[in-house]
């Protein structure tokens, strides 16, 4: 997230809009963009409905043993379709910006 | 004569290896060249070790006392569990991930859905698409779907 948000200018130039989707209550994701100074927007899917239309969820592992999405980055183009996608092996390591501003080009 | 002297490097091991532990969510997660692979982790450990190692060879020296040798094998043996906790959380229990074959591909419609923002406003997927940046159509968006804080 935080490489996004560093990357943020460079996303909008190029008119790519990131948008994050987790679990998390809209107030939770409120507290942590004010915390950490994310300006891009946060999109709470409490119930997984997203996730799981998505095939992300990761079942039981939440806190309370509730079910959260796997990380997942994709590129969508203006028709809505699915022009890059990074599903991670290990949730430590995500898609760097660099990587998803070069398929972006292929947008453009 | 037994020394009393504290056994430096057997402690400053032990701290280190507490802090080559910490230093990956707290610090080094925030950078991708320190975040991908933890070899800054790695390398913290690497040291902790050797005073781990240095700290247990000065403990079992004839002049030093009892107490200093069990203190020590303790030490060192936390250590290790601490170095073994982090290469299990970083390189198996994260890779437990859910294979996700149904994910939308390259080429395919990506699911439409309606979420709320952080300011309670139900969002669309199309909406994202119809919202101008900074004045102009957006040509694309980018969705990152994340664990969470819960």
């Amino acid at each position: 997230m935080r490489s996004i948000q560093q990357s943020l200018d460079r996303f909008h130039e190029v008119g790519i809009r990131p948008v994050a989707i987790s679990v998390d209550p809209p107030e939770a994701s409120r507290d942590l963009c004010q915390k950490a100074g994310y300006t891009f927007t946060f999109l709470s899917d409490p119930k997984a409905e997203a996730i799981r239309r998505y095939d992300l969820v990761h079942a039981g592992q939440g806190i309370n043993g509730q079910d959260i999405a796997r990380p997942a980055e994709f590129l969508l183009d203006s028709s809505g379709t699915v022009r890059w996608v990074n599903l991670t092996e290990n949730y430590w390591v995500r898609a760097r910006p660099e990587q998803i501003l070069e398929a972006a080009k292929a947008i453009q | 004569m037994k020394t009393q002297g504290i056994n430096w490097p057997i402690w400053t091991g032990f701290l280190l290896s507490l802090i080559a532990l910490l230093s990956y969510p707290f610090v080094f997660v925030n950078w991708p060249v320190t975040r991908d692979f933890p070899w800054a982790n790695l390398l913290l450990f690497g040291i902790a070790a050797v005073l781990l190692f240095v700290g247990v060879r000065r403990a079992f020296s004839p002049d030093r006392r009892r107490i200093s040798k069990i203190a020590a094998s303790v030490l060192a043996t936390f250590g290790v569990l601490v170095l073994g906790f982090f290469i299990f959380s970083f390189f198996i229990a994260s890779r437990w991930l859910p294979a996700a074959h149904g994910a939308p591909k390259v080429g395919q419609k990506a699911p439409d859905f309606t979420l709320a923002d952080t300011n309670n406003k139900q969002v669309s997927l199309t909406s994202l698409f119809s919202e101008p940046i900074n004045g102009r159509a957006a040509k694309g968006v980018l969705l990152i779907f994340y664990r969470g804080y819960w």
